[in-house]
């Protein structure tokens, strides 16, 4: 603990660097008591960041793009991780969340209905529902065809039909214009957060501009991941979990124990695209700007990353994971092209190292593949199973 | 409107051939793989862009010294195509194998790391030229010898003396692989460890010997394909390749069978509807 | 573990190097490397001369000028990023940028949060400053004027009708060549058709529906950046189609010549709003400064950032006096570039209420046969105020 008070002096990111390993520590460690494990937990979320971001507001906007990366690294655990389904268009779950709520949380609207747009901010509560819907209901459309192919045409499919949504997204601006093109929707609107400010002076926290919906969207995404955790772990334990890993290790025996193939499949797509989903509406509030750039391949292959750096169908792994690539691609390697630009100008300028993160991205998918392939926090299963092979 | 696609028709099928000759030597690189791995070479589109930018520093450098365009031609597609194959042997040797010698079941762990080696040789590429040139889009040099061009049926079809040439190279390149598939002796070691590598490895082949000429052989084929493109398409970068549309996926059925005409037919299809979808689709 | 330790040593190394007393730094955001480095390392490298000029005068004030270069990729996702860390670093005072329009709307969203100011030296979405953002200024000109200079131009001067147009799908390329198709047919020519392609090899298909399109064009015109008209523009001529070419102002770099092929570049009609270093007597010698410092030519971007870069600077040193010789806040140096009537190397730079100079130039280019950039050929120039504005 003072440690972690210690970090916080230090006001940069590297203190979230710190905490991130105590957390890993704490779930990985055996013999600590339950109870110690979630206090400290909850003391570092809830205490040390908030604290340190006071000092340094990016610290906020890391624990946000942390957070809404692990949620979606856990909903693409289900798929991947547990199913056994690889997904290679994740991102545009993502992009459809996103989207439903720029869409009606701006103007943007009012180019094809008639109502009072934007909506006011409060629906975004309403909308991270509907997301859920609107998501799934994508899930279920690209699945049915997708979901029909095993292994590697799957994973062609659905990388196809993943570039099909952000196409769409880029080239709906006419007839109708729902997407606003490449262009992209700004501003998005927030919610009122009059409520929280209140609540937050009465426990004595002072906020500012760049603070209030730092720490506020902080907290929701804190709260979002919790939930999205604990369905995660009832979900394992369900029977759909239990069909999900059974299709993972053999789809034939699956079937033949008589489990329903494609509809258990659809189900595993279907929750994890309303993970996806729900982060989207919260990713498109917090930057009030969505375009089609966010959603590429390569975004689906980053959470693929996490997913593989952590572990197939870990859940604090898939956190783990995300935590480690958001801080290395929006910190590290950030700071380090800070560093090569300011200290050795000859250097030409496409050699930027904030450019790589293709490599660094391909270097971890490779070496993970070859020399540890349960990944880095193993679910127990998947470590036996590959021990074996 | 339909007087206007008519008359463009024929260009529209001429230039479809033409990139559909590119997208078959692409795809029979990809089929072998799969045929003897059963693995998408997702890597195979970067081996593709290598060949294209060895043809541009070939052309960039050696145009001045070498006379004749046809000659600066034939060395660029023989350093294209062995330093595209041999790219190929290294990614199968350090990247595929190891995890073929643990003896992973799991069908997903290949293609991931096919998906990694994707992304690392476009970003090698990418810094291999930054460090170089500092460019990010490579030019191919004109070279005056290749750059004729006549019409055809009263000026219905415009033909480049280079798109000849590439359909030239391209028909020696795909006969050359049928005589080597079904004539030679590697050829039949191929096709049995594509139809069962491990009944093929008791008949005294030796599967890695043949897997990696298999990732040569594709690999300078794609190499090859990657040089005649940059030379008809003049300019390419680190990461154009990686794009899902110029992918050719490998069809399903290739039982062992390395000239199919299957994916050419693949291919030819869909270069026609990318060379056709423009300018019938209003948008 | 033993990598996180690592990496949290790295990490401090660098933390260290942060966080000195009297400094102040201007950010660069514009794409360094990618497609779009051309363009974006003049921005850099004109806010670098600036700055660099200006360092004596701060230290007398007894101020360290530091300038932090940016790479936004041309990516709105990595703009948004970099500047939540531009905001967290108080040195941080203003920030030259970006190039890409789609980086700066939402970029400068965040900017506005701490009220950092902002001189574009690029931008000419006109939602840029449409938005009223009080830390967003831009001294350079918008699309909806540029486009229609460019329809203008085409219809009067090279009297075409119809005119085959083409953009890239950005919010720039696709809000340029629409205000130019919006004042042609309002001129009375004709869009003989409007596409959009995010292709950057293989132009065949569009050439086929130029040399297919009825009524035959007389003008093409492309909104877009040199990258993609480069390659464009070689294929378009080796295909034997001599139709005419027109574009904006990200067609305005020497990259362009290379990708094109001088002879295929040659005679390539431009609208720019970052004239070239003749159109502006007095950047000849800061010209000639960068070039030797550089190796490189000045070109229209790196005239504008470096004065938008001074615009900043002279802000600053106001705000400094007006704060009694303390470092001023991002507010204070906000309300000064509001205020700031200065004589730049492109005239007279003044801010109206939105944050568009009021009065700013467009010009009409032609490229030349030689090859060599600084020898286009300067058409016309129009001086004109922001539409809206007060």
């Amino acid at each position: 603990m003072a440690f972690t008070l210690g970090l916080q002096r230090s006001g940069n990111t590297l203190g979230l660097i710190g905490l991130v390993g105590i957390l890993v520590a704490l779930t990985t460690l055996p013999r600590i008591p339950t109870w110690v494990r979630v206090l400290l937990g909850l003391a570092i979320l809830l205490l040390s960041v908030p604290i340190a971001g006071f000092a340094n507001t990016f610290v906020f906007e890391l624990g946000i793009q942390i957070g809404i990366y692990a949620a979606m690294a856990l909903g693409l655990n289900v798929v991947v991780g547990m199913a056994g389904l690889l997904d290679l268009g994740y991102a545009a779950f993502f992009a459809v969340g996103a989207y439903t709520w720029a869409i009606f949380g701006s103007e943007q609207a009012r180019n094809f209905m008639r109502g009072h747009f934007p909506l006011p901010g409060e629906y975004m509560y309403l909308f991270m529902g509907i997301a859920v819907v609107t998501t799934a209901l994508t899930g279920l459309l690209i699945g049915l065809p997708a979901l029909r192919l095993r292994g590697d045409y799957l994973a062609i499919v659905t990388l196809g039909l993943g570039e099909v949504v952000r196409i769409l997204a880029n080239n709906l601006d006419h007839p109708i214009n729902f997407t606003n093109g490449p262009q992209g929707i700004t501003p998005v609107m927030r919610p009122p957060i009059d409520g929280f400010r209140s609540l937050m002076a009465h426990l004595g926290v002072r906020l500012d501009q760049t603070t209030d919906y730092q720490l506020f969207f902080y907290l929701l995404v804190l709260l979002m991941i919790g939930l999205v955790v604990l369905v995660n772990v009832n979900l394992a334990n369900s029977r759909f979990g239990r069909a999900w890993v059974a299709i993972r290790e053999d789809e034939v025996a699956a079937r033949s124990m008589g489990i329903p193939l494609l509809p258990t499949k659809l189900l595993a797509f279907m929750t994890g695209a309303a993970f996806s989903g729900v982060m989207g509406v919260i990713f498109a509030a917090q930057r009030t700007f969505v375009s089609p750039e966010s959603f590429t391949l390569l975004a689906s292959i980053t959470i693929l990353a996490m997913v593989i750096l952590g572990g197939m169908g870990s859940i604090p792994g898939a956190i783990l994971g995300a935590a480690a690539l958001t801080i290395l691609n929006l910190d590290v390697l950030k700071t380090f092209s800070e560093f090569v630009r300011t200290s050795f100008p000859q250097i030409p300028s496409q050699v930027d190292p904030a450019k790589y993160e293709r490599l660094v991205f391909g270097l971890i998918l490779v070496l993970m593949m070859i020399f540890r392939p349960e990944g880095l926090i193993p679910e127990r299963r998947h470590r036996s199973e590959m021990e074996e092979a | 409107m339909l007087e206007q696609i008519l008359s463009i028709l024929p260009q529209v099928i001429f230039d479809g051939l033409v990139l559909g000759f590119v997208y078959a030597m692409v795809a029979l690189g990809y089929t072998m793989v799969y045929g003897v791995l059963e693995l998408i070479n997702f890597a195979h589109s970067e081996i593709f862009m290598i060949g294209a930018v060895v043809g541009v520093e070939v052309f960039r450098y050696l145009a001045p010294q070498v006379p004749s365009g046809f000659l600066l031609l034939l060395i660029a597609l023989l350093l294209g195509g062995a330093l595209a194959g041999g790219t190929a042997i290294l990614v199968e040797r350090f990247a595929y194998r190891p995890l073929r010698k643990r003896g992973t079941t799991n069908r997903l762990v290949p293609l991931i790391t096919a998906i990694g080696v994707s992304f690392i040789l476009q970003d090698l590429v990418r810094l291999i030229e930054g460090l170089w040139h500092n460019e990010f889009f490579l030019r191919m040099r004109t070279v005056e010898d290749l750059e004729g061009s006549f019409e055809l049926f009263g000026g219905a079809i415009f033909v480049q003396t280079k798109s000849l040439i590439l359909i030239a190279v391209s028909m020696v390149m795909l006969v050359g692989l049928t005589y080597l598939v079904n004539r030679t002796k590697l050829g039949v070691a191929i096709r049995a460890v594509a139809q069962d590598l491990s009944t093929a490895s008791l008949m005294g082949i030796d599967p890695d010997r043949i897997i990696s000429r298999t990732f040569l052989i594709g690999g300078s084929l794609g190499g090859v394909a990657g040089v005649l493109f940059a030379l008809q398409y003049t300019t390419v970068n680190a990461t154009w390749a990686s794009c899902p549309a110029s992918r050719p996926s490998p069809p399903p059925s290739w039982a062992g069978s390395a000239t199919s005409p299957g994916p050419c037919w693949g291919a030819w299809c869909s270069a026609s509807w990318k060379t056709s979808s423009a300018p019938t689709c209003p948008s | 573990m033993r990598k996180i330790g690592l990496l949290v040593a790295g990490a401090a190394a660098l933390g260290m190097a942060l966080g000195q007393a009297n400094v102040i730094k201007i950010a660069t955001q514009s794409p360094l490397s990618g497609p779009q480095a051309a363009l974006g390392e003049q921005i850099k490298l004109g806010a670098e001369l600036a700055v660099e000029e200006a360092k004596a005068r701060f230290k007398a004030l007894g101020f360290d000028l530091v300038l932090v270069p940016y790479d936004d990729q041309a990516n709105p996702d990595v703009g948004v990023a970099n500047a939540n860390r531009i905001i967290n670093d108080p040195d941080i005072l203003g920030v030259v940028g970006h190039l890409n329009s789609g980086v700066a709307i939402p970029s400068s969203e965040v900017y506005a949060r701490v009220n950092l100011v902002m001189v574009s030296p690029a931008n000419t979405n006109p939602r840029v400053t449409d938005r009223k953002l009080p830390n967003v200024n831009r001294i350079c000109g918008r699309d909806d004027v540029q486009g229609p200079v460019g329809a203008e131009y085409a219809f009067n001067n090279l009297k075409v009708k119809n005119v085959f147009v083409i953009h890239d799908k950005t919010a720039y390329g696709q809000g340029l060549a629409e205000e130019f198709k919006k004042r042609l047919e309002a001129l009375g020519g004709k869009a003989v058709a409007f596409v959009g392609t995010e292709e950057q090899s293989n132009f065949t298909p569009i050439i086929n529906q130029i040399r297919g399109a009825r009524p035959v064009p007389e003008l093409i015109y492309f909104g877009g950046i040199y990258s993609q008209i480069g390659p464009f523009v070689k294929q378009l001529r080796e295909r034997g189609v001599k139709t005419r070419l027109m574009g904006g102002d990200g067609l305005d770099s020497s990259e362009f010549v290379r990708l094109a092929g001088k002879e295929n570049a040659a005679g390539t009609f431009y609208t720019t709003v970052a004239g070239p270093v003749s159109a502006f007597p007095k950047a000849k010698a800061v010209a000639q400064r960068f070039k030797q410092k550089y190796g490189k030519d000045m070109e229209g971007f790196g005239i504008y950032a470096y004065d938008a870069a001074n615009v900043i600077l002279t802000a600053l040193e106001n705000a400094i006096k007006a704060a009694g010789n303390k470092k001023p806040t991002r507010e204070q140096v906000s309300q000064e570039v509001r205020k700031v009537k200065m004589e730049g190397l492109t005239g007279t730079i003044e801010f109206d209420d939105k944050g568009d100079n009021k009065k700013a130039k467009y010009f009409v280019m032609q490229v030349a046969p030689s090859g060599n950039w600084a020898d286009n050929k300067l058409i016309r120039v129009i001086e004109m105020a922001a539409p809206g504005a007060k």
